[in-house]
Order: structure tokens, then sequence, then C-alpha cells
């Protein structure tokens, strides 16, 4: 690993203040992928600014829904008693994702941030838009089974790791930030992430030295119907091939509002407003359910090795849809 | 004289080891299963190259507290200077910012109980617990643990009475080559106050559903124990050994010697 400053900010100002100063500098979280990095020489900070400490670590509730601390750890927040009552679909998301040892570690912050699995963006030795701007990219004719079947660009076909933020895609969550001289301001979760396009190298829509303070979560009736669908290649501790987070609120048999995001297919959440957009009003069924997952996959674009994601997915919705009408109980998805 | 009559294949220095490895009470920890003269009797039939293994695994189980004075450090780059307990001993040491918890406790202060496995974070076997919370030590920065708590597997034991996770360990074989094993028992140690405290998994029948604690299913040790890798595939006698401390009463043992005895 290179060799870098390390600092431990006992405020936010502080901690703002140096990662804004310096371009090479970067928060520090729980270090769960950061440090990996590092030790990969895939990312090499010349400054670290440790931000655990900092007072940003609670969950409450707002006027609006609930507010999540962007330093509190994933475990705390799974299995806080507010987001398991009222966003069970988070809690299940988190708890999809990692360990139990490096959910205790990371924060919610560094979860969002964290960057993509992709074996050429990890590959020092091998071209990334991503991780070396102009190097091309290995995985578009390379193998790309773990890849893009949604958004990418012929400069990247990555797809985003965390399964917390399909959940939040869901969710409607707001990110909230704080730069510079005390600037803040929000983003609304679509907006956060990006798509590759052009600049792969730029994962979501932070400014250098921003800070997520915290993160909100609407309130919704959501609660007694969602769920986190994660098919993997092990029953646990693996990154997605495809996950789905589904929640639905119904009149009657009737779809009153309903949010899908899929995980594993895409450079961010990918939310799946085709199928949204197909469900609303439809009576809950399986058929139905079936249908909008249909018209959300007739847009994919798979590559040479992924084409096996496209049913996935199709089987993935469906399921996760079927999971939420079951009440989210774990294992009643069909 | 005894034991060399008992072990007549052993050198000096072996013989003194399995001396050292064996706590007094160890016919007394194992209520149902292992005794023992059976221990011995295994170790003495299985030659001495077998016996290295053996004592491999069992060293990990019973890793000893021998943190002294800290070794110095070597050519520090952005030095930190941090505090933080070990074991119940407070240490203070100059770390490189580089430097990992696990590094520190491996190296600077001789705990090498905790294991470098893939050093990435994807296999436990340097799983410690970081103000009682289970944590990889090979992610994290030493320079981070200012004031924390650090217990590894050489804090569990209570002198020379074993943690009863590592009791089950040993009663249900929980191990072959035991290089995952501290890891996974401190990581089982973390799990037991997790369910008490009612934390939910992913395999969770109702996340909704929240309480004061939670009993945990065999598909719940599982799923809750997957941060930890066995490359020997010991994983049912992991599960065995954790369903015992859990739960209320005794698992049968599933194992026995060649001659019936157990």
């Amino acid at each position: 690993m290179r060799p870098f400053k390390f600092s431990n900010a006992g405020d936010p100002a502080t901690a703002i203040t140096l990662v804004s100063a310096n371009p090479g500098a970067k928060f520090l979280g729980g270090g769960t992928n950061l440090v990996d990095l590092m030790k990969e020489d895939v990312m090499h900070p010349s400054e670290l600014v440790d931000i655990t400490r900092l007072k940003h670590a609670d969950i409450e509730k707002t006027a609006t829904g609930v507010s999540i601390g962007g330093t509190a750890t994933n475990s705390f927040t799974a299995n806080h008693e507010l987001i398991r009552k009222n966003y069970p679909l988070l809690s299940m998301a988190i708890l999809a994702g990692a360990s139990a040892q490096i959910r205790n570690m990371a924060t919610n912050g560094g979860n969002l941030n964290q960057r993509t699995r992709c074996t050429y963006f990890y590959d020092v030795n091998l071209p990334c838009n991503k991780r070396e701007p102009g190097s091309g990219c290995g995985a578009l004719k390379g193998v790309n089974r773990n890849h893009a079947i949604f958004g990418w660009s012929e400069k990247c076909v990555a797809v985003y790791p965390s399964d917390m933020a399909v959940a939040l895609a869901a969710l409607n969550a707001v990110v909230h930030v704080e730069g510079r001289n005390n600037a803040k301001r929000t983003i609304q979760f679509a907006d956060y992430h990006r798509l590759p396009g052009d600049t792969p190298e730029k994962d979501n829509n932070l400014k250098q030295g921003e800070l997520i303070t915290s993160i909100d979560l609407p309130t919704n009736d959501f609660a007694e119907r969602s769920y986190y669908l994660k098919i993997r290649e092990r029953s646990s501790y693996a990154f997605a091939l495809v996950s789905v987070a589904a929640a639905l609120s119904l009149d009657g048999n009737q779809i009153k509002q309903v949010r899908i995001a899929l995980g594993g297919v895409a450079h961010k959440p990918w939310r799946a407003s085709v199928a949204e957009k197909w469900l609303m009003g439809k009576e809950a069924t399986e058929s139905n359910f079936r249908a909008a997952a249909e018209a959300e996959l007739k847009n994919a674009r798979p590559l040479e090795h992924n084409k096996f994601k496209v049913v996935m997915a199709k089987k993935a919705i469906t399921r996760a849809l079927q999971g939420a009408m079951q009440g989210g109980v774990y294992g009643l998805e069909g | 004289m005894e034991d060399q009559l008992k072990f007549p294949d052993l050198t000096d220095a072996e013989r003194k080891a399995l001396e050292e490895l064996m706590p007094d009470d160890m016919s007394e920890i194992i209520t149902s299963g292992l005794k023992r003269r059976h221990f011995l009797k295994l170790i003495t039939f299985t030659g001495t190259s077998l016996l290295a293994t053996h004592f491999l695994g069992i060293e990990q189980l019973m890793a000893r507290t021998t943190a002294g004075a800290p070794l110095p450090p070597t050519g520090v780059e952005n030095g930190v200077n941090v505090a933080f307990k070990v074991n119940g001993s407070t240490q203070k040491l100059l770390v490189d910012s580089r430097m990992t918890l696990l590094d520190a406790l491996r190296e600077r202060l001789t705990l090498t109980g905790s294991k470098k496995g893939c050093d990435h974070g994807q296999c436990g076997a340097c799983t410690v617990l970081v103000d009682g919370r289970r944590v990889l030590s090979c992610l994290t920065l030493a320079a981070t643990c200012e004031d924390k708590v650090v217990t590894t597997i050489e804090g569990l034991a209570d002198g020379h009475t074993l943690h009863p996770m590592q009791a089950a360990f040993i009663k249900h074989d929980g191990f072959q080559c035991g290089y995952c094993t501290p890891g996974q028992i401190c990581s089982a140690v973390a799990l037991m106050s997790e369910a008490k405290n009612g934390e939910a998994s992913y395999v969770t029948r109702n996340v909704r559903q929240t309480g004061k604690s939670v009993k945990l299913s065999d598909e719940e040790i599982r799923e809750r124990m997957s941060g930890n890798i066995c490359r020997c595939g010991a994983y049912p006698n992991i599960v065995d050994a954790i369903r015992e401390v859990h739960g209320d009463k005794a698992v049968a043992q599933v194992w026995q010697f060649a001659d019936g005895t157990i």
C-alpha cells in the first residue's frame, strides 16, 4: 500500500475542509472497500480522514419519515426498530449484503460510495476506463458474465454492487450532503448515482469534499408488502447476479402504488419504471407481475456472456413481487 | 517417566508442547465427549506428522495470551500514535498509517492467534471483536482504533478455563487444519450476543417482528456465519458447536474413534 497521511476529524466541518483542500484526500468510513482497493493499488489516496467518530450516526423520526445517519453502521441501521418496522425492505437489503463482520464496520454513506467489483477494475494490469480513463474497457468484449444489461456505454459495462442502495432507490430516498463553508444540499436518490456515459470514472454526483450527513426515507405505506430478493452464485456472502427490491400498496387487490428497483444489472440501482407504470391500477396477480417484468426487460441490452440475466431478472421481478404479496416473509416468494 | 512410556515416539520437546497445550481441566470441559486419555491416545497413535497437524489445530483453539512489551516499529511513515485495549491490557503503539489492526496484533503485539487468510476481507480468518462487535481486522486500520476495546482469540478463555465456544469446537471437532478457527470462534461468540439482542439476518422469517432474543435455526447459524470460510469444510461440526452453546441442551457428538470410543 502506498503511504498516506491519516487524520481523525473531530467535527464534520474540519473533515470537510481537509478533504476539500486536497484532491487526493478521501473520507474513511468502515474502510471495507476503500482499504481493500488501496491494498490492490486500485485507489491510492494521499490522505484519509476518519469520519467514523462524527456525530452523524443517529436514526430518528422526522416530520416526513425517518432519517438515517451517514456514519451509522449498516448493522445498526438494519436492526433499528424504526427501520425494521417501517422500512423492512431496507433491513432485508442491507442484511442481504456482505457478512456480519462487514456490516458491523460499513457505514451508510460508505455503502453508497462503494466501487464496482468488476474484475477489470480490480486488476491493475488490465484496461479499465473507470480506474484509468482512456485505457479502454476490458469487459466490453471480454468476460462480461457479471456485467450490465441496462444503461451501459462503450466506455464501461460495470455494475454497481450495493444491495442497500437498491432498496433506497425503491424507497425514493433523499441524500443529504454537506460541502465546504457549510454548503448543504439534497440529492434525490435517482440522481445520486450516474450511468457511465463518457465518464465512467465518476460513480456518483458528489463533489470532492462533500460528505453524506444523512439519508431521508420518506413515509410510505409499503411496510406490509415489500421484499428484497437476491440471486447469487452461492447462498450467502456474494454479490448479486440480479437482485430486486419490490414494494406494493393495494386497494383491495388493485395496485395503488408499486416500486421496483433492480441490482446487479446496471451502473446504478435500476428503477424498473416501465414495469411500475405497467402495473399501476392493475390486479396484483402473478400473470400481471410476469407481464410487467416482460415489458421492462424488452429494453435490456445484454452482452455476450450475460444473456441469462434477462431471463433471471424477469423471474426475479415476479418472485419479488410475490414475496411482497406474502408480507415480506423470507422464503415465501415462490 | 510415565509420560515417556505413554508417548514413546515423542521427543522431549514434543512432549513438553503437548503438556503445555492441554488444559488441566480438559476432561471436565467436555462432559459428553472427548476424554483426555482418548485424546492422548489419538495423538499417540497418529505418529509425528499427523501429530503436528493436530497441534496446529489445537494451538489455534487455545492460543495463549502472551502479549508482553510490544515489538518496536520498523520504518514507520506517517506515524500515528494510538492507544487501545487488547484483551484487557492497554497498548500504546506508534503505527504506520497503513498498518492494519491485524498486523498490529500479530507483528507488534505478538498475538498471532488472529490469522491472515486472504487479507482482503473475504475469508473471516482475521475476525476479532472491537467494542464487542465482530469485525475484520485485516480491513481495519490500526490508526482508527484509538480508545477501542479489542478482544482476540487469546482473550476469550478465563485462565485455563476455555470459553464455552472453544470447548464446544473441541467437542464437535469444529475444525481440521485450524487456520480459520480463531476467526470462526470470535465470530461465533459475537453471534451469541447478536442473537440475544434480537438482531435479524437475511433469512430471518419476518424482519418486522422485533423481539428480545432470536432462536437460531441451522439455516440462521449458517447465514450468520457466512463471513467465515473453512476450506477444510468443517461446517456441519461448526454449526453443531454453535447450536450447543446457543441452546440450552447438549448436542450429540457425531464422531467417534475407530475403536468405537468417544
